[in-house]
């Protein structure tokens, strides 16, 4: 039996939370972390967390498993479980709802202040905005992600300033289009982004590479974004 | 943008080129005197002040003690808005940074007064 320990929280009638122990019978299958979830909400129906898509894609749930963060949906036990034992908490640093979900307002908030999407203020062709083969390909690894938060909330800078710290998601997506040969507010995004907290609180531990469940890079994109404002700046 | 007032350069990209910058005058500064140390192992007193006279060693011990005071006060500024906030803390976390940005301050300046005293005395 695997013995699965989930963290519990409900505001309205829990003082604190807890961790409440399942015995769970895989039956041999090597399931995923999310098969176990939906089957104990079946025992227990006031356990709440989130999915949708269940294969890996929406970025519902994102789960803080095993003390690594990642999706629950493209998790097997087989990666994750030791000595027999599963324990899930919710993605750390971001406030509880209940049980394992999670407030995510702080997080978009700091991806919305990125602005992620294309400006371009030049007339628009009659068709669709051009790009070279090789312009797109500089995408590539930043398109994919899907703002599922496993890497901002493994990142200690965005524990201690979530409302500051832009994180290595939102910092990936700012990449994204100051990397896109089609957008033309290179200049004001690099501004938005030059002050001691909204970029330059990475340290680059590379916590978000360890666990982004799409094997995307942020660090590496947040040092693009250090090299683009140190050629552009005197 | 977010507004911060108390770090050392004012842009996010200036304090991190100073840090870097200042942590390879360190980096060359430590090899040199540990260089040296090895390299004269019977040291007497009138040779280490000799070394110290001279204007290059001056100069470069200059930079190092600047580069202390400059790499040590971006590294404690950054440090004290981790930990030391409203968000951490309270009410109470931006008083207890003030304080304790204002000490530090305070005992950077000090070194660097007191390291100059030292060698040009």
């Amino acid at each position: 039996m695997l013995q699965v320990s989930v963290y519990r929280y409900n505001p309205s009638k829990d003082d604190e939370p807890y961790m409440q122990d399942y015995q769970f019978d895989t039956e041999g299958k090597d399931l995923m972390v999310l098969d176990v979830l939906e089957q104990l909400k079946a025992r227990d129906t006031s356990l709440a967390f989130r999915r949708s898509c269940r294969e890996g894609v929406c970025g519902s749930d994102g789960l803080n498993i095993n003390g690594k963060n990642g999706l629950a949906c493209i998790t097997p036990l087989s990666t994750t479980v030791k000595n027999n034992k599963l324990v899930v908490r919710p993605l750390p640093g971001l406030p509880v709802v209940r049980d394992l979900v999670v407030d995510m307002s702080l997080f978009y908030q700091q991806y919305e202040k990125v602005k992620p999407y294309l400006i371009n203020n030049e007339p628009a062709p009659a068709i669709e905005r051009l790009q070279s083969p090789e312009d797109r390909a500089k995408l590539d690894g930043l398109y994919e992600c899907i703002l599922c938060a496993c890497c901002s909330t493994a990142c200690p800078s965005f524990w201690w300033n979530p409302d500051r710290f832009i994180g290595p998601s939102g910092l990936l997506q700012a990449w994204r289009f100051l990397a896109d040969s089609r957008d033309t507010a290179k200049a004001e995004r690099l501004s938005d982004l030059d002050d001691p907290f909204s970029v330059f609180r990475c340290h680059g531990i590379q916590n978000c590479v360890n666990v982004c469940p799409k094997g995307l890079n942020p660090t590496r994109a947040i040092g693009h974004i250090r090299n683009m404002l140190l050629k552009s700046a005197t | 943008m977010v507004t911060a007032v108390t770090n050392l350069g004012r842009s996010g990209l200036s304090d991190w080129l100073v840090q870097r910058v200042t942590a390879v005058i360190l980096l060359l500064y430590s090899v040199f005197i540990a260089w040296y140390l090895l390299a004269n192992p019977d040291l007497d007193y009138m040779q280490w002040k000799a070394l110290f006279a001279g204007t290059a060693m001056r100069i470069f011990s200059a930079a190092a003690l600047l580069s202390t005071v400059a790499h040590a006060w971006i590294g404690l500024w950054s440090i004290s808005t981790d930990y030391m906030t409203e968000r951490m803390m309270g009410d109470k976390g931006n008083v207890i940074r003030w304080v304790v940005q204002l000490g530090g301050a305070l005992l950077l300046f000090t070194y660097l007064v007191w390291g100059v005293q030292v060698l040009w005395s």
